[in-house]
Parts: structure tokens; sequence; C-alpha cells
């Protein structure tokens, strides 16, 4: 730990666009310059399209480069050696950079800037005070802070946090259960990853309150099978929180017993809706089970859980540490706080931005986002994952909170925004979102199972021009029954995607385009 | 490129053995298998079975449930095509079909010299670097047809 620190990220979409490499080309040329260094794979700080984004520890604060490729290497190491100097990519200090200065951070507000193994740099950032406090509170009072804090599910649902846990609080049981749920099967999103590859300590501190606010023992991280970095990294970090005392019988050196298992998925959609993933933990295929009853009366091995998705769970240290008011200050109508929100797809400037409900779709894909990568116009915008509304220009103007994503017919789902440009032929996106209901329906109800089997049939016809006015017909007439007759969100939200498409661009369906008058 | 153990019934019993007493131990067992053997022989089966004390339809049921989970062996390097939304945005339809024809099979199949198996994912959680694709388990993002050619031509093909 002598050498200049210099920061190469370890999350993983630094690494698919080559940062082992980099961080490989460092060491190599490190000794070369006469300097040792001692090189730090933090997260990713979110400002995705310059990754990878290496950072230098400088007498004047962090100076950034950006974005390397493994050519680069020598020249860039040679600035960032000569205190931070000058280089073609030099971006300077990185929380200077507009996308960065102006996100309010706090769900995110150390990733990308500690190492993400070390329990000694999360507490020297903040880390573990959102525990201390709770420790010094009566087991009800952290769920009323919670409640009183605003904070609703970020996996999608959108319940509210802290009735969920006073429902787990409430019942007695020998045993209870906190999950976490980091399935994160949504298209278009990120962000569980980024904090579990980025800060993992908060994601445990969070589950360390969860559990002692309704009297759990015993945590459990259901990561998909698709993420090995996020369960590397948390593995890590588990067992480093372990030898820290922060794990285990007696935590932080309190009375309260908490420790933590992660288990891995096996590539099914289904297994992140909460019911099914409890069945996939205790080994069986991932069915949906009907409610009641609620997994905070009888969940995992039928004993008290509360299942939470990373993001509701890595927010609540912030609340302990702040306040209910602090969090709850930020955000519009019912929607508080804050939201790390996910831009990808086609548009200039991919990441994660976390910012207070509020800000609109247009700012976040036209100003935030910067537009299309592809120079084109901007044509529709998916939010919320493959169960999520296709939205037009014309939507622009709807703000980021729950009932006004669900009064425009569409949610916000996990945060995800996915832009696509005027190639995009929004039958075919249609059509996809049918297929993959079927491919990934957990088989228990018939217009979920059946009706998305269907569905990709009529669209077929329609889009072949055959009987266009009926099939289309016959679409609606699907979309309905199985937005009513299905147990869980997948065969239930399917037709947001497929309608929405429908509804605001009718001529990719062979039909007369919408009035503009109408828009 | 990832190498696998041969089938060999006793060592997975060994296996299935060491994670038995977990809760819930079938989804760490059959990862576990996969892990040594790249994927899972019917030859498990009967045995997961009776060390769970599960009927040998529920083990063949949960098995068959998941997509990750393989009955036959995999080729020597498994590409994982993402075609979920956002790598559709920037183009990976018409990587998909770039692979597909360059390594002359559909989604699903496998190489007639059994180098390459090439498999749809639905997201990789890299959608802010799309398209996007894992090759024996190493991430690969803003992928174009030279970038995948490079990779394939890695992989023998
Ligand atoms: C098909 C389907 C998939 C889901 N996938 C996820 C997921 O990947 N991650 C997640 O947190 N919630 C997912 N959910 C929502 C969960 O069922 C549940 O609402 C959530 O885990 C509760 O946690 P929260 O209140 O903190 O959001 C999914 C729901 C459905 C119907
Ligand atoms: S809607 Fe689909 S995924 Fe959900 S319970 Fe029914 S069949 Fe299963
Ligand atoms: S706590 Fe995770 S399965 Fe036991
Ligand atoms: S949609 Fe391809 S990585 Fe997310």
């Amino acid at each position: 730990m002598s050498g200049l620190r210099i920061y190469v990220p370890g999350d993983a979409a630094a690494v698919a666009v080559g940062a082992d490499e980099i961080a490989v080309a460092f060491k190599a040329a490190a000794p070369r310059n006469g300097t040792a260094i001692d090189i730090v794979r933090n997260g990713s700080r979110g400002l995705h399209w310059l990754e990878p984004m290496v950072e230098v520890a400088t007498s004047a604060g962090r100076i950034a480069y950006g974005p390397v490729t493994a050519a680069d290497a020598a020249t860039v190491l040679k600035a960032a050696l000569a205190n931070g100097g000058d280089h073609p990519l030099r971006l300077g200090d990185p929380e200077e950079i507009p996308f960065l200065k102006n996100q309010t951070r706090l769900t995110f507000a150390r990733c990308g800037i500690i190492d993400p193994r070390s329990l000694d740099d999360y507490r020297a950032h903040g880390g573990y005070k959102g525990l201390a406090r709770a420790l010094q509170m009566q087991a009800a009072a952290v769920v009323e802070e919670i409640t009183q804090s605003g904070l609703r599910g970020r996996g999608g649902a959108g319940f509210p946090t802290g009735i969920k846990w006073k429902t787990a609080a409430d019942t007695a049981a020998d045993q209870k259960y906190i999950v976490c749920n980091a399935d994160e099967g949504d298209s278009g999103t990120f962000a569980d990853r980024m904090i579990m590859e980025g800060d993992p300590f908060v994601l445990i501190e969070g589950m360390t309150i969860a559990g002692i606010a309704v009297g759990a023992t015993k945590g459990c991280v259901y990561i998909r099978s698709e993420y090995p970095h996020a369960i590397a990294v948390l593995d890590d970090a588990i067992a480093a929180a372990r030898k820290g005392r922060m794990l285990g019988t007696r935590v932080a050196g309190s009375p309260h017993a908490f420790d933590l298992e992660v288990r891995v998925g096996a590539g099914a959609y289904v297994c992140g809706e909460e019911t099914a993933l409890l069945d996939s933990l205790e080994g069986k295929r991932g069915m949906v089970r009907a409610k009641p009853p609620l997994p905070a009366h009888k969940g995992l091995f039928g004993k008290p859980t509360v299942i939470n998705n990373v993001l509701s769970l890595a927010t609540v240290p912030v609340i302990l540490e702040k306040g209910a008011a602090f969090y709850r200050d930020f955000g519009m109508g019912k929607s508080r706080g804050t939201m790390p929100i996910q831009l990808a797809g086609n548009v200039k400037y991919p990441g994660l931005y976390e910012t207070a409900f509020g800000v609109t779709l247009g700012e976040l894909v036209e100003d935030i986002g910067g537009g299309t990568a592809s120079g084109r116009p901007v044509r529709a915008v998916q939010v919320g994952g493959p169960l999520g509304a296709y939205f037009p220009r014309s939507l622009f103007n709807v703000p980021f909170d729950y009932e006004a994503f669900a009064k425009a017919d569409g949610l916000i789902g996990h945060g995800g925004i996915v832009v696509f440009d005027d190639t995009v032929d929004m039958a075919k996106q249609a059509r996809f979102a049918m297929e993959f209901c079927a491919i990934e329906s957990c088989g228990k109800c018939t217009p979920c199972r059946v009706g998305s089997t269907r569905g990709v049939e009529v669209i077929d016809r329609i889009i072949a021009n055959r009987d266009r006015a009926a099939n289309t017909a016959l679409l609606e007439d699907l979309c309905n029954t199985m937005k009513f007759g299905s147990l869980c969100a997948l065969g239930g939200f399917t037709p947001y995607p497929v309608m929405s498409a429908l509804t605001h661009f009718p001529e990719d369906f062979g039909a007369p385009p919408r009035l503009a008058a109408a828009e | 490129m990832s190498s696998y153990a041969p089938w060999d019934i006793e060592s997975a019993r060994a296996i299935i053995a060491e994670k038995q007493s977990m809760p819930g131990a079938l989804l760490p067992i059959l990862h576990a298998l996969q892990e040594e053997f790249g994927y899972i022989d019917r030859e498990a089966e009967p045995v997961i079975a009776d060390i769970l004390n599960l009927s040998r339809a529920e083990v063949h049921g949960v098995l068959t449930f998941y997509h990750d989970f393989r009955q036959k062996p995999a080729a020597r390097h498994v590409l994982k095509l993402c075609r979920a939304e956002s790598c559709q945005a920037r183009g990976s339809e018409a990587l998909a079909a770039h692979a597909a024809a360059r390594l002359r099979i559909a989604f699903g199949g496998t190489t007639a010299d059994g180098s390459v198996t090439l498999e749809p994912v639905y997201c990789l959680g890299l959608c802010s670097v799309s398209p996007a694709a894992m090759l024996d388990g190493r991430v690969v993002a803003r992928l174009d047809e030279r970038k995948l050619d490079t990779l394939l031509a890695k992989a023998g093909r």
C-alpha cells in the first residue's frame, strides 16, 4: 500500500470493454516508470461511455482519464504518474463532469470511489454509521424510520418498504429471513450489479439493519448467474465483514446475530418474482406462488421473510444515518428520495444517473443522455424492463414518478431506460415482448403460457399483412385476457410493451399513424 | 476455453454428498456438477433424488426448468450473445444473424466440430455498453462484427 493509487474499475461493464487488460498493462509498465503503483479495482462511477475510465490519486484529488484502450495504457500511465498530467484522454476531476456533478447520489454515494473489497475503506467513507445508529434504537423505531422515509421497493412494484418490514416484525417465529433479490433480470438495468461490484458493504449493512429491525438472524442474497463479478465481490465482502465481526453471532459487538450467504440463480427470468425466487432458494422449480400467504408471514422455508431488491436494501443505511426526513425531502408526490436511473440502448451518454424523483423522461433522454448514440432522432423509449411500456417523444413530459408513469400506462420498474432511434420497428419490439414472455413463463397460468405464444402468432399475421384489422382486434383482446387473468406481472404486464407499441406507433402495424393533434 | 472433467458418477456422488445438508441444496448441487463436468448427466438424477430424498421426477423437473443447466456436454466454447432490448437497440439482431451464419448453426446449436455452442442470453447487465456477450464466462461488450469475428477466431472458428 505504498505506491501511488491508481483506480482501474473492476465493474463488469468496464471489464467487458477492456479494463482487465489495462490493469495488466499498467502493472507491466510501472517498473519502467520507476514508480511503485497500487492498483485499486474500484467499482464504476457510472459514466459508461467513458469506460474504461481510470483515475489517479494526486495531491489535488482524483484525476480521470478515459475511455482508455490497451494501446493508450503506457502514455496514460506516464501522464497519471506526473501528478495527473496532460493527455488527450485526460478528463480532469471526475466529480466535475456534469453527468456526475448534477446527480444526487445517496444510494450510490461511494460507488466507484472506494475499494469495494476493503472494510476499512468503506468505514473511512461513512460506512456502518447507519447500523451504529440503528443499534442505539428500538427495533420498532428502526422500522418506523424506514416507513417515515417514504422508501418504496426499487425492484419494480414500488411497495412501501417500511410496511413490509412491519408485517414481518409483527409475525412471531423461531426463525425469520432477510432475502435480497439480486436477480436483476430486466433488460436495460444494471444498478444492482453496480452496487454489488462497487459498494457491496452497503448492501450487507442494509440487510443487517433489516435483520435487526424485524428480528431475523439469517440473510440470503439471490444473485443471477449472469453476474459472476458481482458474486465474487459480494462473497469477498461477506468474508471481510465476518472477519471484521460485522457479521456473525455478535454483530459489531452488539447482542444481535446476523449472517449472510450468496445463492446463485440459474437463468430463469421469472425467479426475480419474489415467490418464485423463494421456491428457487428452496431448491425447487421457480413457480410463482399465489398470495396470500405473504412472504412476510410465510416465506422462505415457511418462515416470515422480508424480500427486498438490492437498491431498496442498499438505501437503508443512508436513511438510518441521516434520518427519515433527510431522505423524504427529495422527490415528488408519493415517490420520495432518489432513484438510481439506468440509461441504456441507443443513447449517447449511457450509464447510471441517480437523481430525485420528478425529473422528466425528456430531460433524462435528451439532456442527460444526450439523445441517441447513432445521431439519428429518438423514436421510442422503453422504461422499466421487458414488461415496461414504450414511450413516444410526445410523452417526454412525464415526470419520473411511480404514479405519473402509471397514469401514462407505463411503469418505472427498476429504473431502466432503453432508447431506440428511428430505425426501430415497433411491431418487431411488440413481437419480442410476447416471445420473451413465452420463453420465460413459469407455466402456471394459461393466459401467460398459452397467450404469449398465441400473441407471437397474431403479431406475425399482422406483420405479414393478413387480416390486419381482425388480428389487431384479436391482439388487443389477448392482451386484456393476459392483463387480468395472470397470476404475476410476467403475464400481467407483457401487455404494456405490446399495447404501448400498438397505441403509439400504429403505423408500424400497418395502420394509419396517430394524428399529430392527438399527441 | 473451459476444460471439464469427464463424467464420473463416483466423483459426482462426492460432490452431491458434500452439499446435501445445505437447506435447499438442489440448485447448488446442480451448479457444482455443471461446473465440474460442463453438464449434468442423466445418471446423476437418481443419485441426487436418493440422497436428497426426492422423486426422480422432481429432480428432472428442476433440471429442465432452468435455462442454465445442460443435459449434454457443451462445446469447448460457449458463446452467449445478448438478445434483449438494449442490445437490440444497438444492433444485436444483425450481430446474431452474423454469428449464426458464420458458425452455420442456429441459436442453441453446436458447430459440427464441437468447438462452439451458440446460446441466446436475455441481458447481461451490460446494457450501457451494448451489444454484449459472454464467451466462456468472460464478458465482452461494444461488440461489432469485427470484434465478434476476433472472438470466434480465438475460439477456433
Ligand atoms: C416476472 C417478474 C420478475 C421480477 N424480477 C425482479 C428482479 O429481478 N429483481 C427484483 O428486485 N424484483 C423483481 N421482481 C419484483 C419482485 O417480485 C418483488 O416485488 C421485489 O423483489 C420486492 O422487493 P422491493 O419491494 O424491494 O422492490 C419481479 C417480478 C416479476 C413479476
Ligand atoms: S403470469 Fe406467467 S410467469 Fe406469472 S405465474 Fe402465471 S404463468 Fe407463471
Ligand atoms: S439463508 Fe439462504 S438458503 Fe438458508
Ligand atoms: S440488454 Fe443486453 S446486456 Fe442488457
